[in-house]
């Protein structure tokens, strides 16, 4: 490119004229390179210190993909025995989400005797009969052969089947898998979706399709004469024994409370001490000091710790989560508060003030309508996120959903209601997000973001 | 002197001002009694479905500071440097030689601080770790340095998600898979950073002025050049400056995810506290309470440095 060729002197001279961009400190010059070195030998100590390389090593990566489809899917477990006869019983486990005593289609009786389970379709199915079990899959038919005191696999094994000793193990992938011993066959058949979500096996309603349950709703007989069928399905729903909607929304409407109550009350406390706090509303050193330190007290004390102390105080619930994020969101929005007044504009104030106006008018006229808006925009930042820190407080027992979510996931058995309520949390944040934006635009105009910065 | 006597348009205009001024005045004290109502039947809602009552439990709310205050205060410093208590008398309540983590010979680190420490650690690498997923986030992100539209609303779909996730659930869903411990607690806490950074980069990164970006272009820059000369050198401060905030802000997080699951000081605390050890818990307190003073100040210090006094409006 001929355009940037510049003559020598020429050069000279721009060099001389900006000296900073051309003869630029050590510290300039090497100040990134440096902070780049020395984020990469702190994280190589930090991967000593977390001994990242044995637990990579060692983790199980395949729960991570088990957990996730659990998170929207469930599996029928169904139990073919064989009887000392030849004869198969089907059995499930207690509180199978069949319901009791279960037919289900994919479980079939061969003419020639034995069972047939159709885990995915013919093209993945299990049939068992006395002395052998067949399992298709993959294009492969395998044959286990059941008439010893171990199963034993005729011909070569497939890498999608392990053998111990007395039990052979066949993995479907997504779909399933079955596990053979010698007189039993568990078959675990998965299927899409979340089971019984809406009606659980001991209602009524269960199984039955929905446009039957709406008619039943609108204009069928009692099924329980002491309630109408709409109370009743309402009721069936509220109290489903698998998915416990009324206790997860009444424990997310606690969160939403507390979040609500605790930055509501932190403003309220925090609004007249930040007049106090304020050294040019309030030329009092000592006093500006002294709360200005109260206020960074509480905040640095955290809501955790203020959660445990108010859940051994009040005993588990929303009301400790509530005075938690009360006692951090008093300080933190008396900073913002106390902050915000020190950065107002003067002007009004001395102008209300030549007039002769008592201190109260001062403030009302000449400090309210210049921070109002800051503080508002202020907390409502401060609710939403709340809303988020009062799931996670929750969890050490300060009341919400937090310690529901955490029981759930601890059994590593519910990651389906783990998802449900996820969902539910990541909608309320939303919601939230929204309702506080749209809240601040109207309040503020357009120009938020310039206060915010 | 009544308006209506200085102009004769002026009554008008007047009595447009008191309406005016009346439907305002009923809007809010509207929007206020609302407020009220909200106020006191949340109050109630979250009275009764607490385990203790307020009023009933109001009178003990102090109790606490029975089983908190060490009989012995020296105690407290005894359980902060790991020194033997001559009240241990087996039991967990005062085995304070007990944590010692020997580094070499007789020289040991307390527990306490090893624990502080891991907090501490699973705070910064979060934060690092945040910082670099956010930043290229960001600028795709950005209205004015997006390279297409949909890519845009991905990343931001991706930050909001990331960012309203709860932490709990990753450091449980990671818990399992990679044991219990404090990894499990970092890719919790740095997921939720990427995506509470990227939105405050990328708010930056729309208010950038534009000039360097229109020169750059009338070179000939690609986008990678536009983003590293004309964006990075001024949004550079800010950027780092949100970043220490959330490191503090990832101090406090790390101990509560602690507190749940994740290792560190938090686990400890709560222990400590729902076995009602005082000398144990106060140490934790105090510990704690130096150590997010201190991440404060440092961070309060360097942002300064970095942009200014206005460094203390950046509040979220």
């Amino acid at each position: 490119m001929t355009l940037t060729m510049i003559h020598e002197s020429r050069r000279h001279e721009i060099e001389e004229r900006y000296p900073h961009y051309f003869k630029r400190s050590l510290r300039q010059r090497f100040g990134f390179p440096l902070i780049l070195l020395g984020t990469l030998l702190y994280g190589l100590y930090a991967m000593w210190f977390f001994d990242l390389p044995r637990l990579v090593a060692e983790a199980q990566w395949q729960r991570f993909g088990i957990y996730l489809s659990q998170w929207i899917s469930y599996d029928v477990q169904p139990e073919l025995r064989i009887q000392g006869d030849g004869s198969i019983e089907t059995r499930y486990p207690r509180f199978s989400v069949l319901g009791d005593d279960p037919h289900p289609d994919w479980i079939v009786a061969n003419p020639q005797g034995g069972m047939t389970v159709l885990v995915n379709g013919t093209s993945r199915s299990v049939a068992v009969s006395r002395g052998q079990a067949v399992v298709t899959a993959f294009g492969q038919s395998i044959t286990v052969d059941l008439s010893g005191a171990n199963p034993r696999v005729v011909g070569q094994a497939p890498d999608w089947m392990t053998v111990y000793d007395d039990n052979v193990l066949a993995n479907f992938g997504f779909s399933g898998d079955a596990s053979i011993s010698s007189d039993r066959v568990r078959v675990r058949k998965r299927f899409l979706g979340w089971a019984n979500f809406v009606f659980d096996t001991h209602s009524p309603f269960f199984g039955k399709p929905a446009g039957e349950v709406i008619s039943l709703i609108a204009s069928g007989p009692r099924l329980d004469p002491a309630q109408s069928n709409l109370s009743l399905a309402w009721d069936n729903i509220w109290y489903n024994n698998a998915w416990q909607h009324g206790d997860v929304w009444t424990k997310l409407f606690q969160t939403i409370v507390m979040a609500f109550l605790g930055t509501l009350l932190g403003a309220l406390v925090a609004f007249p001490l930040a007049f106090f706090a304020a050294r040019n509303i309030t030329p009092n050193r000592p006093l500006n000091q002294v709360l200005k330190r109260m206020f960074d007290f509480l905040r640095s004390v955290d809501m955790l710790i203020w959660a445990l102390f108010l859940t051994r105080a009040f005993g588990p619930g929303p009301l400790a989560g509530s005075g938690a994020i009360f006692l951090t969101e008093t300080g933190t929005l008396g900073k913002l508060y106390s902050e915000g007044l020190e950065n107002i504009d003067d002007k009004p104030r001395e102008g209300i003030k030549s007039t002769g106006a008592s201190t109260a008018l001062v403030h009302r006229y000449g400090v309210m309508p210049q921070i109002v808006p800051v503080m508002v925009s202020q907390t409502l930042y401060q609710w939403e996120s709340n809303v988020r820190g009062a799931t996670i407080i929750g969890a050490v027992g300060a009341g919400g959903i937090g310690l529901k979510l955490w029981e759930a996931m601890r059994t590593n058995s519910n990651w389906a209601n783990v998802g449900y309520m996820v969902l539910l949390i990541l909608l309320v944040v939303f919601l939230f997000d929204a309702a506080s934006n749209a809240l601040r635009h109207r309040l503020m105009g357009t120009n938020t973001a310039s206060i915010r910065h | 002197m009544t308006t209506s006597e200085m102009h004769p348009n002026s009554h008008g205009i007047g009595s447009a001002w008191d309406r005016m001024v009346a439907k305002r005045r009923v809007y809010t004290l509207i929007g206020l009694a609302i407020l009220i109502i909200a106020l006191i039947s949340s109050m109630r809602f979250a009275d009764e479905s607490n385990a203790g009552h307020f009023f009933e439990r109001l009178p003990h709310l102090f109790d606490f500071l029975g089983w908190l205050i060490p009989k012995d205060w020296t105690d407290v410093w005894r359980a902060l440097f790991d020194i033997a208590s001559p009240n241990d008398k087996g039991g967990e309540e005062y085995n304070f030689a007990k944590g010692r983590i020997y580094v070499s010979g007789g020289f040991y680190m307390p527990e306490y601080f090893e624990l502080m420490l891991t907090t501490i650690n699973i705070a910064i690498v979060s934060t690092i770790v945040g910082f670099v997923f956010a930043v290229p986030l960001s600028f795709l992100a950005a209205r004015n340095f997006s390279p297409s539209g949909p890519l845009r609303l991905v990343a931001k779909r991706i930050m909001e998600i990331l960012r309203a996730f709860p932490e709990i659930v990753i450091a449980g869903l990671f818990a399992a898979v990679l044991s219990i411990g404090p990894v499990a607690a970092i890719i919790a806490v740095s997921l939720h950073t990427i995506g509470a950074l990227g939105k405050l980069f990328y708010e930056v990164v729309e208010n950038a002025d534009m000039r360097p970006d229109d020169g750059l272009r009338a070179v000939g820059a690609n986008w990678f050049e536009r983003v590293r000369f004309a964006a990075v050198p001024q949004v550079l401060p800010n950027f780092a400056s949100y970043a220490l905030l959330r490191l503090e802000i990832n101090v406090r997080a790390s101990t509560i995810i602690g507190a749940v699951g994740g290792g560190g000081i938090g686990e400890e605390l709560k222990l400590s506290i729902s076995r009602g050890f005082g000398a144990k818990t106060v140490a934790l307190v105090l510990l704690l309470f130096v150590t997010i003073i201190a991440v404060d100040q440092f961070s309060a210090w360097l942002r300064r440095k970095l942009v200014g006094e206005q460094a203390f409006l950046l509040q979220h």
